[in-house]
């Protein structure tokens, strides 16, 4: 149990003049849930599915469970769970008799109907997938990845568009997966979901890790001061009493002006950060409504390093 | 598939059982099923799918068995000499023939490609020859169906086929010859083209080869650059192997049987080379 369940060393792939990957590298653990985020376009689908083995790499090397994707295709196949973003079930395939099949692909599979009740899909185990509802669909399919008793599993996108129970549900069999000893590799949008199930998140953008750590690590340390005013102030007075630099950004919101007060020193903004703001404030004859200090989020991380700029 | 031990944690007495009921369920304990517990439940998978598809029932089945029955009774059509059941029912096995290996598997196959069914079984332990050989099966079964039903009717409509034990077992190397030819093209067919213009070519095709390649009467009465031209179509050289056999009690030609081996080899190594998965 020493090899990593997934090793990703200066990964590169290709599409004709476009790179997609750039000598992207991560170490996905056993046992625990690995979140890769990043916009639309990043290299997230590329790289799972280089893991998968459904894409040849064209550059660096990838270990599933110490194995080669490709080379070792076969031996790996029955030990790896994989849920694509969408499809990969015939439409005229029942519910029930689809995982029904992918179980007596495997020797030792979970009992099909037992997870399909775990999974709030029995009365729909008779319907053909085509008119099953999205989440059912999305359900079925991660019953799929999981039902030959895995030891890691790929969820492209496991919640993209589910409502918010089918997520709980989705959440709750990763946790399980997890405890089971399970290495789970996901990619989301949803900042949410990598706080609460990861233990390990890697931030991608144009093909390359961005950065990683736990949720924990990513925020800590990250505290922005915030106050709200009825009229703008002079964000670039504020910024030059700042100490070591800083950043003041704003938006303007249900008219009212919100001003994000970030400091450039290496420690975070402690009790004389937030002084500092306060007096700027009343020496300005600014009433600083609404100031606090915020701790960041996982998403002020995600678009502090990949940017706030629109992708396809 | 009853012989599963299925890996999972006793029944626990909870009201609403959750995952978190039985931690055991999701224990990693990997392994692949023999392969031929995977091609037989890949084949009945694929076999069910066939059966339950209103259109493909329309063209294996009700088609075949409604022309069958009609041109048998009525006089619309000028099949040529002798009793007319005789000479409709050899064609109209031949069509059914097609309508599963060629039709049926290009209009599927394409669509499985196109739902992304493909490349989710290239993720599991089922092997590339092991679905190959599962469609295999489920083709071969449903022709069995289609040849029992069309038998069965021709001999209520009074077809009396010249029977011998060479006849019957050229007849069956004819069928497995032609539906590996149709199945080599189907595959080419559904594994290059985008699945709506497989549809689309797919029932084109039927439509042509019902017309052109002697189902419904020996191509004999073709104009001689005609008759030519079309023998070397695989349709043609079922179904006039088919009426040499069963109708005449001769053995068929073995230009035949050339025809439909080069059709197998042909769409073989192309679909072998050309096909893509996504």
């Amino acid at each position: 149990m020493d090899t990593p369940a997934l090793e990703v060393v200066d990964l590169v792939k290709r599409y004709g003049a476009t790179t997609a990957v750039t000598g992207l590298s991560f170490t996905a653990r056993r046992g625990a849930v690995t979140a890769l985020l990043g916009p639309n376009g990043a290299g997230k689908t590329s790289t799972i599915e280089i893991c998968e083995g459904f894409r040849h790499a064209d550059g660096g090397s990838v270990r599933v469970l110490g194995r080669d994707p490709v080379a070792d295709a076969a031996e790996l196949k029955p030990r790896v769970g994989v849920m694509p973003q969408s499809g990969g079930v015939p439409t005229g395939a029942r519910a029930a008799e689809w995982l029904r099949l992918m179980a007596s692909f495997h020797a030792h599979p979970i009992d099909p109907d037992l997870l399909l009740e775990r999974l709030g899909l029995t009365s729909a185990g008779r319907t053909p997938f085509r008119r099953l509802s999205g989440g059912q669909q999305q359900r079925l399919s991660l019953a799929c990845a999981v039902v030959g008793r895995p030891e890691i599993v790929f969820l492209d996108e496991p919640t993209a568009g589910l409502d918010p129970q089918a997520r709980m549900a989705t959440w709750d069999l990763v946790s399980a997966l997890r405890a089971a000893g399970v290495a789970v590799i996901l990619t989301t949008h949803h900042m949410e979901e990598a706080e609460r199930l990861a233990d390990h998140v890697v931030i991608i953008d144009h093909g390359s890790v961005v950065t990683e750590g736990t949720p924990a690590e990513l925020t800590r340390g990250r505290r922005d001061v915030c106050f709200s005013t009825e009229t703008p102030i002079d964000s670039e007075a504020l910024r030059a009493a700042l100490p070591d630099g800083g950043e003041v950004t704003s938006i303007v919101a249900g008219g009212r002006h919100e001003y994000t007060v970030a400091t450039h020193a290496a420690e975070a903004p402690g009790p004389e950060f937030l002084a500092t703001v306060a007096a700027w404030c009343a020496s300005a004859g600014v009433l600083a409504e609404d100031l606090r200090v915020r701790r960041r989020t996982l998403e002020d991380v995600f678009l502090e390093t990949t940017g706030r700029e629109l992708r396809d | 598939m009853t012989e599963h031990t299925y890996g999972t944690a006793a029944p626990t007495a909870s009201d609403t059982p959750t995952l978190a009921s039985d931690p055991g369920l999701f224990t990693p304990n990997p392994g692949a099923a023999p392969m031929w517990r995977m091609v037989a439940a890949q084949a009945g998978m694929e076999l069910r799918v066939m059966l339950r598809h209103g259109e493909q029932f329309l063209l294996t089945m009700v088609i075949p068995v409604l022309l069958l029955v009609g041109l048998s009774l009525t006089d619309v059509l000028n099949v040529g000499e002798g009793p007319r059941v005789d000479t409709l029912a050899p064609g109209i096995l031949a069509l059914a023939v097609m309508s599963t290996s060629f039709t049926g598997l290009a209009i599927g196959t394409g669509f499985e490609r196109r739902y992304g069914v493909l490349k989710r079984l290239g993720a599991t332990p089922l092997s590339r020859f092991g679905l190959l050989a599962a469609k295999t099966l489920a083709v071969l079964a449903v022709q069995t169906i289609q040849i029992t039903v069309l038998t069965v009717v021709a001999l209520f409509l009074g077809w009396s086929p010249a029977l011998s034990l060479t006849g019957v077992l050229s007849a069956v190397a004819l069928v497995l010859l032609a539906t590996a030819a149709f199945s080599s093209l189907a595959l080419l067919m559904a594994g290059t083209l985008r699945a709506e213009a497989t549809l689309a070519g797919a029932n084109l095709v039927y439509v042509l080869m019902l017309g052109l390649g002697g189902v419904l009467f020996p191509t004999t009465g073709f104009p001689a650059v005609m008759e030519r031209a079309v023998s070397v179509l695989p349709i043609t050289a079922l179904a006039s192997g088919l009426r040499d056999v069963l109708s005449h009690g001769a053995a068929p030609g073995l230009g035949v049987f050339a025809v439909l081996a080069v059709w197998t080899v042909v769409g073989g190594l192309a679909a072998s080379r050309l096909f893509r998965w996504e």
